[in-house]
């Protein structure tokens, strides 16, 4: 039978055996990177930087363009941003804003804890959780709107039904994900213990599904920001005084438009408050500590 | 000669500890009712490091779970010092195979304070002191404020151990603690699990697919047959290692001897 032509053998190789090289400075072992590399790695500045240019060219085009009712310039809107800091009005709508929407939020989260523990205590509790997540959380909160004041009147009743609508699936959605993927081992440490019922949720489950417990916090928060904003622009003048959103439409209807920009502007730094300095600070200090989030 | 004599009943030199005594243990999948093991009998004493061994699907690690209490017996009964084991309880901790047994929410030291502090048996500076101890005792002093993600697989494990020895529980129940580890750190420990055994002669029921790790871990060793788990026989470990060698061959023999048989014959 003909066989495959075999490579020979190898050669036999004197063995390699290395002796430790004493001395330094042979290579670089540890070197400090340079001033412009450290500023560079600091994420702020970069974002900074970025911030900086899209400033810029949002001046040059405003001033370039040189109408203040299609498009103020960066500097009118800043200007009109500190007259409305200073004269207590634009404080004033956001306080009023955030209010409602604590309210709202708050409420959104105790259903969605009541939502999930019946979801986790039986198995009818989640398929009506399940079902009603996959019904609702499509339907976006504007468009129970004209419903809620039906129901509600103009108030913030309807606005916040309309938030605790927006804000409990997202919630109970991701809380309930987050304890189903807790892991069996780590709920057998917990029983293994002596624990079990209310100290197993409460010292175990909770958690280790904090990271998404967390994550459905954000996605409510985001939900309920933009839901009131836009709601409040539809009918914010009910509370009294109005909100962010009705502080928008109002200037728009004067056509004060360097003040309609100073509005977006607070919603976007409230926004980003929140995003990067509560939520981000919350991370940091628990599921970026612990590992569970890299 | 002079065993015909009737001896009156006297107890033996030291009652059992663990006895498991004719035990069935079935479970469900979705399609099927699987038994596990199928009337299994043997007792550890005090002391003991008793190993189940056997190849995959002869439900050792079932047998370990029923043992934790995690799940019930549907023929049979397991005891614990003459009382019937009926759920988990910090009296058999476990060690898992899993790295994820460690809760990562908490620092090394906060993970051994807070079994004994939520099993109710240890608090506050009490707590703190006999983790500290055992997790010296696993020469993890300098990780005690690490949290168990900054670890590699084998420091978790033995902050498993020491978590699970600082309990000091009537028996340690160690479920392939160290089959997810590489076979450097595998052996380190192994020597590691029988130094600490030297020290404190806690009794300990290991569970392992591997003959060299048994015979080296255990004193007394059980062997399983699988589909159902059966008992095939109750061996005593080797001393020298050459008794170690026939022993394992011996236990080769037995466990494969009949799979052999089986694929001649078809």
């Amino acid at each position: 039978m003909p066989r495959p032509a075999m490579t020979p053998a190898p050669l036999h190789r004197p063995e390699i055996v290395r002796e430790p090289v004493a001395g330094q400075g042979r290579t670089v072992v540890e070197k400090p990177l340079s001033t412009f590399e450290l500023l560079y790695n600091q994420g702020w500045l970069r974002k900074l930087l970025i911030l900086t240019v899209l400033a810029l060219i949002w001046e040059a085009y405003g001033r370039y363009l040189d109408n203040d009712l299609l498009f103020p310039t960066f500097t009118a809107t800043v200007a009109a941003f500190a007259r409305g800091v200073a004269d207590g009005t634009l404080p004033a709508r956001a306080w009023g804003s955030i209010k409602v929407l604590l309210v709202g939020y708050g409420l959104g989260v105790a259903l969605a804890t009541l939502l999930t523990g019946l979801a986790i205590a039986s198995r009818i509790g989640t398929d009506f959780l399940e079902t009603m997540t996959s019904m609702l959380n499509p339907l976006p909160a504007i468009a129970l709107l004209p419903l809620a004041l039906i129901w509600f009147g103009l108030g913030n009743g309807s606005l916040v039904f309309v938030l605790v609508h927006s804000v409990t699936w997202a919630i109970a959605l991701n809380t309930h994900s987050g304890f189903l993927s807790v892991s069996r081992t780590l709920k057998m440490v917990g029983q293994n213990y002596g624990l079990s019922g209310p100290a197993l949720i409460r010292k175990i489950l909770i958690p280790a599904a904090f990271p998404s417990i967390l994550t459905g916090l954000k996605v409510g928060w985001a939900f309920a920001w933009r839901t009131l904003i836009a709601a409040e622009l539809v009918f914010g003048v009910s509370s009294g005084s109005g909100g962010l959103g009705w502080f928008i439409f109002e200037n728009k209807n004067m056509l004060d438009i360097p003040n309609v920009f100073a509005g977006l502007l607070t919603v976007i730094l409230i926004g980003l408050v929140v995003e990067n300095l509560i939520f981000q600070t919350i991370e940091q200090r628990t599921i970026k500590r612990w590992g569970m989030q890299a | 000669m002079g065993l015909d004599v009737p001896l009156p009943e006297r107890p033996l030199p030291e009652a059992p500890l663990l006895e498991v005594d004719g035990v069935t243990l079935q479970y469900k999948t979705p399609h099927h009712l699987i038994t596990a093991t199928y009337r299994v009998d043997f007792s550890v004493l005090p002391g003991d490091r008793f190993v189940l061994l056997g190849p995959s699907g002869c439900g050792k690690s079932t047998l370990l779970k029923a043992v934790g209490g995690y799940m019930a017996p549907t023929e049979g009964e397991i005891r614990l010092k003459g009382r019937p084991v009926t759920g988990p309880g910090p009296d058999r901790m476990m060690v898992f195979q899993e790295f994820d047994q460690l809760l990562p929410w908490k620092t090394v030291k906060q993970n051994v304070v807070f079994a004994l502090e939520a099993s109710g048996r240890l608090s506050g500076r009490e707590a703190e002191a006999r983790a500290m101890h055992y997790i010296d005792k696993v020469n993890l002093t300098k990780f005690c404020d690490s949290y168990p993600h900054m670890l590699s697989g084998g420091m978790k494990q033995r902050v498993a151990i020491a978590r699970g020895m600082a309990m000091e529980p009537d028996i340690l129940l160690m479920d392939e603690p160290f089959a997810a580890l590489d076979a450097l750190t595998r052996r380190r420990m192994q020597d590691e699990l029988l130094t600490l055994w030297e020290e404190t002669r806690f009794t300990v029921l290991f569970v392992t697919h591997s003959i060299p790790e048994a015979i080296k871990i255990g004193s007394r060793i059980l062997l399983l047959s699988p589909h159902p788990g059966e008992v095939k026989a109750e061996l005593n470990s080797a001393g020298s290692s050459e008794e170690a060698m026939r022993l394992e061959s011996r236990i080769q023999q037995m466990l494969f001897a009949e799979e052999i048989r089986e694929a001649e014959n078809v």
